[in-house]
């Protein structure tokens, strides 16, 4: 068997009609994060997450009954077959904690094994400043090594794009009301370097076509684009493939707080790939365009 | 066909899947799991003075650290990690312990200095001193002395009397860090003492200083595992991880053929690398590290179909597999060292600024890419070299590209 993509796409055609489509998604994200919020998990908003496995499948009713019994506040409980996620809005004492997993062992057995997550709240506060800064230093970095590496039009629109992969996945973890933890932010991170990458790759095309193209026209600079993204089509697919694969199968295998972040990461993936294609690579011949005007002006002026 | 040097490849490659599968259930068991995969906890403590108006000094806190760690290390616990961070925190990793909340529960009270006389009795404790006045001086032979100053003149010339001529120790906790002999009565509220090592005299004047003002510790941030629940954990990453990883390797066998096999070859030396990595830096493997594996294992084989593109690309062109080789290796490396260069500049920044376990996985995501660079783009293609050199693959078959494909040049 052999297959190969085969791709007669103009991807420059439609790229106003991606655009638009992406500033009303993000326009979306905006107005649910602001409505909404995010549903901060105990990392950026204090209290006691437990997660508990007692080998047998949890009722929510039962595991309600124990927290109650233990004299605290029900707290939300996130059913999960074998295993539970009971999230407190207070930090719980050593003791509380010891006294709910006493409850949950008499109810199911010794098989009943424990993880808790506790966060104060100025050491939360702390984190969710911090989470931010690092998304917002990391992104200055790499805009610094592309714009010394290709040039300021290439950091700006392979910025664009990335900051676009990282506020569509927080906006979707925003509607769907998914917990953000720290994982979170490392899965925010790993999204960053590889929306980045995907981007590099098609760009480092870009410039190498450039220098053997004679350009005149806009029409010229589509055709580069058009040429350097079907170039490089393959290696994106393959590559978002195999990754894909990855995320995937932690996200089925793993546990509460790896399976939030496989799907992070899926979700940035997928979206990656659609940015580098046809929000970068477009975004920068809008703004190479500008210059092709500029200069031709100056040799009209000229002559 | 070279057959020489054909079997020169073979050799290599089977020596190399040998020694990565000889060695490696020793490298695995080697490697040290954090405690979110063999249970334990983390603490970030934040110190406060036990008493008003005292302030953390950066000595205090980090006597306080070493106080934790010889209780730690009491209770029987391996390898406890105990580091201060900024001014007034400390951060507590134990993993693999069994008594998780006795140990937890010691760990929280403030350290404890007392004075005790040779029947064991305490005859003076830490609060009996003038805070921050133990100091380390040199005597005329430029030996360490201690001295030391205490609150109640009185109290410390009926003590030094009744002990004059017998030892008298000093415990932090239950740990006795010395036993001077006393050599009589101390009326002035001050005393010498001598003969340790600049080392240990350091030490005790820490220790002095620290029990005069003990710190009192509060938990601001706790991530207990129970020890079924971390294997569970992990078990069930390894499998995703172990059925992802045949999965790429079957996908770049049968997308790139020959080009594709060594890839294979490249991502299994690559993965027992970062384990030999990982045992050599004795680094903790957690969680988020194995998640940061995974898709270090990604980033790896994206090199590889980045590289193997390229050369397809080549030989498309009319190019003979020899020199669409050497084109392809040579487009492809900028584009690889970009966008992983980038990548780890994301890396260093999250390292940089590590939160918690973030920290672990920005560590591996790093390291995975530098093993990544040396085995994808360096030993990857000198094995690739070897074979096209052997005259073995001499079609463009071999390389997922049809005769009907290549254009003429």
């Amino acid at each position: 068997m052999h297959f190969k993509y085969n791709i007669h796409f103009d991807f420059m055609k439609h790229s106003k009609k991606f655009m638009l489509f992406s500033i009303i998604v993000t326009l979306l994200g905006v107005v649910f994060l602001s409505t909404e919020g995010l549903n901060r998990g105990v990392d950026f908003k204090a209290g006691t997450t437990l997660d508990i496995n007692a080998g047998k499948t949890i009722e929510q009713a039962k595991a309600k009954e124990i927290i109650t019994a233990a004299g605290l506040p029900t707290g939300i409980i996130t059913p999960g077959g074998e295993r539970v996620s009971i999230r407190f809005d207070k930090v719980l004492s050593q003791d509380e904690v010891t006294k709910i997993k006493q409850g949950f062992v008499t109810t199911y057995g010794s098989k009943v094994s424990l993880e808790e997550n506790t966060v104060d709240t100025s050491l939360a506060q702390e984190l969710a400043t911090k989470a931010i800064y690092v998304v917002l230093i990391a992104s200055v970095f790499i805009m610094i090594y592309v714009a010394i590496r290709f040039e300021w039009r290439y950091a700006i629109a392979a910025i664009v794009a990335l900051l676009h992969d990282v506020f569509f996945v927080i906006s979707i973890f925003s509607i769907f009301h998914l917990e953000v933890n720290l994982t979170f932010v490392a899965a925010i991170l790993t999204i960053v370097g590889y929306s980045i990458n995907d981007t590099i790759v098609i760009f480092d095309r870009i410039r190498e076509n450039m220098r053997f193209a004679k350009i005149k026209t806009y029409d010229d600079l589509k055709h580069v684009v058009n040429v350097s993204v079907s170039q490089t089509f393959t290696r994106s697919i393959n590559t978002v493939l195999t990754v894909l694969v990855g995320a995937t199968l932690l996200f089925i295998q793993g546990g509460q707080s790896i399976h939030l972040f496989s799907l992070a990461m899926m979700i940035g993936l997928l979206c990656g790939a659609y940015s580098s294609i046809l929000i970068a690579s477009p975004l920068w011949a809008m703004m190479k365009k500008n210059s092709l005007n500029k200069g031709r002006k100056a040799a009209v002026a000229k002559s | 066909m070279d057959k020489k040097k054909f079997v020169t490849f073979l050799v290599t490659i089977i020596l190399i899947l040998a020694v990565v599968a000889g060695t490696t259930p020793y490298i695995i068991k080697h490697v040290r799991l954090g405690l979110d995969l063999k249970g334990g906890f983390e603490i970030l403590y934040e110190a406060k003075p036990l008493e008003a108006g005292q302030s953390v000094t950066p000595a205090s806190l980090k006597e306080t650290a070493r106080s934790l760690e010889d209780r730690v290390n009491a209770a029987g616990v391996s390898e406890p990690e105990i580091t201060t961070e900024g001014t007034n925190r400390i951060r507590v990793r134990i993993a693999g312990v069994a008594n998780q909340a006795e140990v937890r529960k010691t760990l929280k009270e403030p350290a404890r200095l007392t004075f005790r006389n040779s029947a064991g009795n305490i005859v003076m404790d830490g609060s009996d001193f003038v805070p921050n006045a133990a100091k380390v001086v040199f005597d005329q032979y430029n030996q360490p002395i201690i001295t030391i100053e205490v609150k109640d003149k009185a109290k410390f010339a009926k003590v030094t009397k009744e002990l004059t001529g017998q030892p008298m120790s000093i415990n932090l906790d239950e740990k006795q860090l010395g036993a001077p002999v006393v050599q009589g009565e101390m009326t002035q509220g001050k005393a010498q003492i001598t003969g340790y090592s600049l080392e240990a005299a350091k030490n005790i004047r820490d220790t002095i200083n620290l029990g005069a003002l003990p710190l009192q510790l509060a938990e601001k941030y706790t991530n207990a595992v129970d020890a079924t629940l971390g294997k569970q954990s992990m078990n069930n990453t390894l499998l995703a991880g172990g059925i992802a990883f045949v999965l790429i390797l079957l996908f770049m066998a049968f997308f790139y053929r020959i080009p594709g096999l060594v890839a294979c070859v490249s991502l299994i030396i690559f993965t027992w690398l970062l384990l030999v990595v990982y045992m050599l830096l004795n680094a903790t493997l957690t969680l988020p590290g194995i998640a940061a594996f995974i898709l270090g294992i990604g980033m790896a084989v994206d090199a590889n179909i980045i590289t193997y593109e390229r050369i397809k690309e080549e030989i498309r062109s009319g190019k003979t597999i020899m020199s669409g080789f050497r084109a392809g290796s040579k487009n492809s490396f900028r584009t690889v060292m970009d966008s992983n260069l980038t990548t780890i500049i994301a890396a260093a920044v999250l390292f940089a600024l590590g939160i918690g376990t973030i920290k672990g996985f920005a560590l591996t995501l790093i390291f995975s890419i530098l093993v990544s660079l040396f085995t994808n783009l360096l030993l990857s293609r000198l094995l690739l070299q070897m074979l096209i050199k052997s005259g073995a693959v001499n079609k463009p078959v071999y390389f997922g590209v049809r005769e009907d494909e290549i254009h003429a040049l």
